[in-house]
């Protein structure tokens, strides 16, 4: 009989604890991973509006009927940003005229220090259709918002900082429409075909 | 998803970690039994205030050992940090105490994890400029070294991708 009790309290207790794990897991994949959460307009591509490095406001209307590239970074950031623009001259290049179907766009999460001015002198080491867009703190925070991207400010020793950000490449098609993450880890193969598509789209 | 991107950026640091061992213009220094693989610093874009520098190190002797500064007068100063990724976010944290090094062990500094960061370089360097800088380690002491300025290394995985030449 006891036996029997104590077969129905582990029972319970272990779907307690995988619905727990459901929950949770399910909460954690909803933030890190919104391509796969996003598979319509909502979550990925809204509403945002920054100012470029030559000075000129740009905003998610003005890119309306083309696709375009967005990714989250800062000028002192030593290995992924400017490794992932680098690669981006690269891509483009390899494309040629079709990289003049697609915008591309580099927020800075650090307008602090990421001013107009080094944006102006660190965009020229980059293919020169690369478009770097910084905001007022709130203007910052509503694109992060736009692509469910995540930035921390986080203080390093002697009064410095960092930045925690999102690494991934945004694709929006033309329509709007989230059309998944470039991945700079992915093979340059499959990151061209993704452009591609993303040109024909 | 999480675990996919685990892998590929595993696969990739390994074949980073392969190239650049097998660049050909490796260099190297030693100080006591601690021995500095390749010091080399990625190409930064104009005006970036940060170059990130990479390099092996191995312990030869009884007793661990410490990387626990450097200097160059090509920099503001040197930092130590630990870079990861998670989840798709990007994290970089100070190395307050240093990179310690077991005796016989080899650490190596390379993109996406360890790495040295040079705070606002004097000028923009070229490719194949060599900044010269000098390394503390708790008992080796200071050892000169000269980190060569390379193109970025991250592309050449991805050419050797392309070749389908995948290493295990």
């Amino acid at each position: 009989m006891n036996r029997v009790r104590l077969f129905r309290i582990c029972v319970w207790g272990v779907v307690i604890v995988l619905a727990g794990f459901l929950l949770v897991s399910t909460q954690l994949s909803e933030q890190q991973a919104p391509a796969e959460a996003s598979t319509g307009t909502a979550r990925v591509g809204g509403p945002f509006s920054l100012t470029s490095h030559e000075g000129e406001r740009l905003d998610n209307r003005s890119l309306a009927g083309r696709p375009y590239l967005v990714f989250f970074g800062f000028t002192h950031c030593p290995e992924i940003c400017p490794t992932t623009l680098f690669e981006l001259t690269d891509l483009m290049s390899e494309l040629g005229a079709d990289a003049d179907k697609f915008e591309v766009l580099f927020i800075t999460v650090d307008s602090e220090r990421d001013t107009q001015e080094l944006l102006a002198s660190y965009m020229t080491s980059f293919d020169s259709r690369i478009t770097a867009l910084r905001g007022s703190s709130e203007e910052t925070e509503t694109a992060l918002k736009a692509f469910s991207a995540y930035a921390k400010k986080v203080p390093l020793e002697g009064g410095q900082y960092t930045m925690d950000h999102t690494t991934g490449v945004y694709l929006i098609k033309g329509d709007g429409s989230f059309g998944g993450i470039l991945d700079m880890h992915e093979p340059r193969e499959t990151r061209l075909q993704k452009l591609r598509r993303l040109v024909s789209s | 998803m999480s675990c996919f991107n685990k892998v590929a950026i595993a696969l990739g640091l390994a074949s980073i970690t392969i190239l650049s061992s097998s660049a050909a213009s490796a260099h190297d220094f030693s100080a006591g039994d601690i021995r500095i693989g390749h010091p080399w610093s990625r190409i930064a874009p104009a005006a970036a205030p940060v170059m990130g520098a990479y390099l092996t190190l191995t312990n030869a002797g009884p007793e661990a050992d410490t990387l626990v500064g450097g200097s160059t007068p090509l920099a503001e100063r040197i930092e130590i940090h630990q870079m990861s990724i998670e989840g798709g976010v990007a994290r970089m944290r100070s190395l307050p105490d240093g990179i310690e090094i077991a005796p016989g062990a080899s650490v190596d500094l390379a993109p996406g994890g360890a790495h040295l960061m040079f705070i606002k370089p004097a000028r923009p360097f070229a490719e194949g400029d060599r900044i010269e800088a000098t390394l503390e380690f708790a008992r080796a002491g200071s050892v000169r070294v000269e980190f060569v300025v390379q193109r970025n290394a991250a592309k050449e995985p991805d050419r050797a991708d392309d070749h389908g030449g995948h290493t295990p």
